[in-house]
């Protein structure tokens, strides 16, 4: 009996030895985890390695900390990932940093079916030389249908009314967005934000708007923080990624409703690590994940916009549940009637500095 | 080839081969030690580069600035005859070194990095250089003009103040920061405005609570390795295996588990409010501030305090006790006087790894901290993984390493090292 065990381990083991040989190379593709990675892996991954069995697609959740993972790689010379996803602010510093290959998107990237070559199709959305969008998302908040009385939220304002909504409000702890809200709620044109913002006065006019409900507010670190709030009932609002916000009410059927105003898009996308094993071959497979198909695809699996021009009308039904997603895209036009962009210029440049006093104020 | 001399001096001893004993003593002890030397030599290399090289290097990192006299190295020479107390940006030979370091540094894509260094100095500069960077190639003399076109900030005598200052190979613009100093616009050095001010009161309070964490861990665990030391051997294992258990359960299971006793909707909320003690809507808030900090890690922290203070208490004779009781004492005289100085050196191992571990503690605070308490190190991590800023970190870090030293010294000066036993 005992013989039969070690024989059959045995062979197991040179079984899976010989299909690990068997597949010739392994990519290491660093994204977000979850519901994120799992469309990605859907949409881009999956069908790649059908068309070409001898590659593996590994993710590697690092997500928020991959900036700093692949700096410290570039520096000992030693890049072990192939392809990472990160927020266009991040694509930027990367950019800066010499950490990312610079995109010739033109002719490393597929056109749209019209032709339209991909630098229109992406259009002002390529914010940095290294960056290839992928998705649009915002970051908007969603309060609890059952904890609001009769009037539900409407505008940024109602955020800001301890009076018409009193309880526990959830906003991320960074300045990115609060400071912006805060401004718009205080009566600041949307245009002239960051204008206002550029002086000390109107740093502190927004903080100063901010302590109205300052006592008031979970700070959350993680996107999956509010959604959890929200369905424990510890806040009435809070601010999150949309994408979070639509399982929520779509997949896990909570009391919750999303507030659209001034919800503030930003991007994410692939850049390429400089010195990565396997470059030649990454930008062949960007030119297929890249094009107009795949990323209208995604959205059947996650609440995000394509960030193709493109790929918009062929936006269909999620997978699962089989509901149309176009309403559900930040960028649908009843969702999308007061917006903002991140401004990726005005915090490359304040993002350290405006931190700072933001935490300190937070301390006090 | 000392035998000639060695027939000389025949009363000097010599071994069979004919060198002197002396010789051939030292050779053999010198052999001896080598060998020695050889078996702790991996060890030694292996802290050499897996603990002191990195923390070294990490460390050299606050006072470092090579990026930006490396990139600009003719702006960062030509600089130098500019007198920055004036009104009167820099004269047209330090815009054609800008220029030609701009070219360089665009080519070989590595312009953007100095932005990013003097960002931190000056927010602004990050989009200065990615504007110029590109420009500059397609610039014509005279420079100066070409570059204030590109952006008015090139005119602007601030930003040349700064250049100038962080042109040198190192730098102490992060202590600075870290002891929340800055410059103001003349390049005086001075304090952050108390508002503005975050890192000294994080070093503060980083060191208050893990004093108080010490403290409290020390009376939740004295009178339980009294306990477990007292025990009859099989009730003690058993309890034994209770101060273990969490001690091998994952530290986010621990901190997750708090979070659900502690929040505002959590067991005992529920239960006081159940009772009657609270009402529904004045709920305590326990965690994501100071409270849910201490708790939880004198909860994680405390087999590191029961442990030592356990093999320390289990070796004090029971005879001790009676022989002070026989001599008169009563209970609590011959417990203070006699059994606790014998504990001494089991309470300072408990205390000084109790407090050390818990003033580089960051991942609890930053689950149940929430604002007033995160410590040094949420900061230091913030620093390392989202703003880049490893300069930053790296001078927060050595204040923490110096203040550890620090209290290890007034430690040793106070108790003595020596009096101490960890197990």
């Amino acid at each position: 009996m005992k013989k039969l065990i070690t024989q059959t381990v045995l062979a197991t083991a040179v079984a899976g030895f010989a299909v690990n040989a068997a597949s010739a190379e392994d990519w290491v593709v660093v994204s977000w985890g979850g519901a994120y990675t799992a469309s990605q892996q859907n949409a881009y991954h999956e069908p790649w390695m059908k068309m070409h069995p001898d590659i593996n697609i590994i993710n590697d959740d690092s997500g928020s900390g991959a900036l700093a993972k692949l700096r410290a790689m570039v520096e000992a010379g030693n890049v072990t990932w192939d392809l990472v996803d990160v927020v266009a602010s991040d694509a930027i510093v990367a950019c800066d940093e010499g950490l990312a290959v610079e995109i010739d998107h033109d002719n490393d990237l597929l056109p749209a079916p019209d032709g339209t070559p991909a630098s229109q199709d992406f259009g002002d959305l390529i914010v940095s030389p290294c960056f290839i969008p992928q998705i649009v998302y915002s970051t908007t908040f969603g309060y609890r249908t059952d904890l609001v009385g009769d009037t539900p939220p409407t505008t940024i304002n109602d955020v800001f009314d301890l009076e018409k909504y009193p309880g526990k409000r959830s906003l991320e702890k960074r300045p990115v967005n609060n400071l912006e809200w805060a401004l718009i709620a205080d009566g600041v044109a949307p245009e002239e934000v960051y204008e206002v913002l550029e002086t000390d006065e109107g740093v502190e006019r927004a903080l100063a708007k901010l302590d109205t409900i300052k006592d008031h507010v979970v700070w959350w670190e993680k996107g999956a923080q509010t959604p959890q709030l929200l369905a424990d009932g510890e806040v009435i609002m809070g601010s999150t990624y949309n994408g979070r916000l639509f399982s929520v009410i779509e997949e896990e059927k909570q009391p919750v409703a999303m507030l659209w105003d001034w919800q503030v898009f930003d991007l994410d996308g692939w850049i390429v690590p400089v010195g990565s094993p396997h470059e030649a071959e990454v930008m062949e497979y960007l030119k297929f994940a890249t094009d107009t198909q795949r990323l209208a695809d995604q959205a059947k699996y996650i609440s995000y916009g394509p960030a193709r021009k493109s790929s918009a009308p062929m936006v269909g039904k999620h997978a699962e549940l089989g509901i149309d997603m176009a309403p559900h895209m930040p960028t649908s036009p009843d969702n999308a009637k007061n917006t903002l962009l991140y401004n990726f210029e005005f915090w490359a440049d304040n993002i350290d500095d405006l931190t700072e006093k933001f935490q300190a104020w937070l301390a006090q | 080839m000392n035998t000639a001399a060695d027939t000389v001096v025949p009363e000097k001893l010599v071994t069979a081969d004919g060198t002197p004993l002396k010789v051939s003593l030292a050779r053999a002890r010198r052999r001896a030690r080598n060998r020695a030397l050889m078996l702790v030599a991996p060890l030694f290399l292996f802290i050499l580069v897996t603990f002191f090289i990195p923390i070294f290097s990490m460390l050299f990192r606050s006072v470092e600035n090579n990026i930006v006299p490396d990139t600009l190295h003719r702006t960062a020479v030509a600089i130098q005859g500019w007198d920055e107390s004036g009104d009167e940006i820099p004269s047209e030979e330090v815009f054609e070194a800008l220029h030609a370091d701009f070219v360089e540094g665009y080519e070989n894509k590595s312009i953007g990095q100095p932005g990013r260094r003097l960002n931190y100095e000056k927010p602004g500069f990050s989009s200065l250089f990615r504007k110029s960077g590109r420009r500059a190639t397609k610039m014509e003399p005279p420079y100066k003009e070409a570059f204030i076109k590109v952006s008015k900030d090139w005119g602007d005598v601030a930003y040349w103040r700064v250049l100038k200052r962080e042109s040198g190979n190192y730098t102490k613009a992060y202590y600075l920061s870290a002891l929340d100093f800055s410059y103001d616009e003349e390049g005086n050095v001075m304090k952050n405005p108390g508002k503005e001010s975050i890192y000294v009161t994080l070093f503060w309070r980083t060191m208050w609570m893990s004093m108080l964490i010490t403290v409290l861990c020390l009376i939740l665990a004295y009178p339980i390795s009294y306990l477990l030391s007292t025990l009859p051997a099989r009730t003690s294992n058993l309890l034994m295996i209770l101060v273990l258990l969490p001690f091998w359960t994952s530290l986010l299971v621990r901190t997750s588990a708090w979070i659900a006793i502690l929040q505002q909707e959590g067991v005992i909320n529920d239960i006081l409010v159940w009772f009657g003690f609270l009402a529904d809507d004045n709920r305590l808030a326990m965690i994501h501030n100071q409270v849910g900090t201490i708790v939880a890690m004198v909860h994680v922290l405390l087999p590191f305090m029961v442990l030592p203070l356990y093999s320390v208490m289990k070796n004090i004779p029971p005879s001790y006790m009676r022989a002070a009781r026989s001599l008169g004492a009563n209970p609590f005289t011959a417990f203070v006087r006699v059994y606790m100085p014998n504990t001494v050196p089991g309470i300072g191992a408990g205390a000084i790894l109790v407090f050390i571990i818990s003033i580089g503690y960051y991942i609890t605070p930053a689950l149940v901290g929430g604002q007033s308490g995160t410590l040094i190190s949420n900061y230091i991590a913030y620093h390392l993984e989202s703003s880049l800023n490893w300069g930053l970190a790296a001078a927060l870090g050595a204040i923490l390493l110096g203040l550890v030293l620090a209290l290890y010294l007034l430690y040793d000066r106070i108790v003595g090292i020596d009096n101490m036993k960890l197990g």
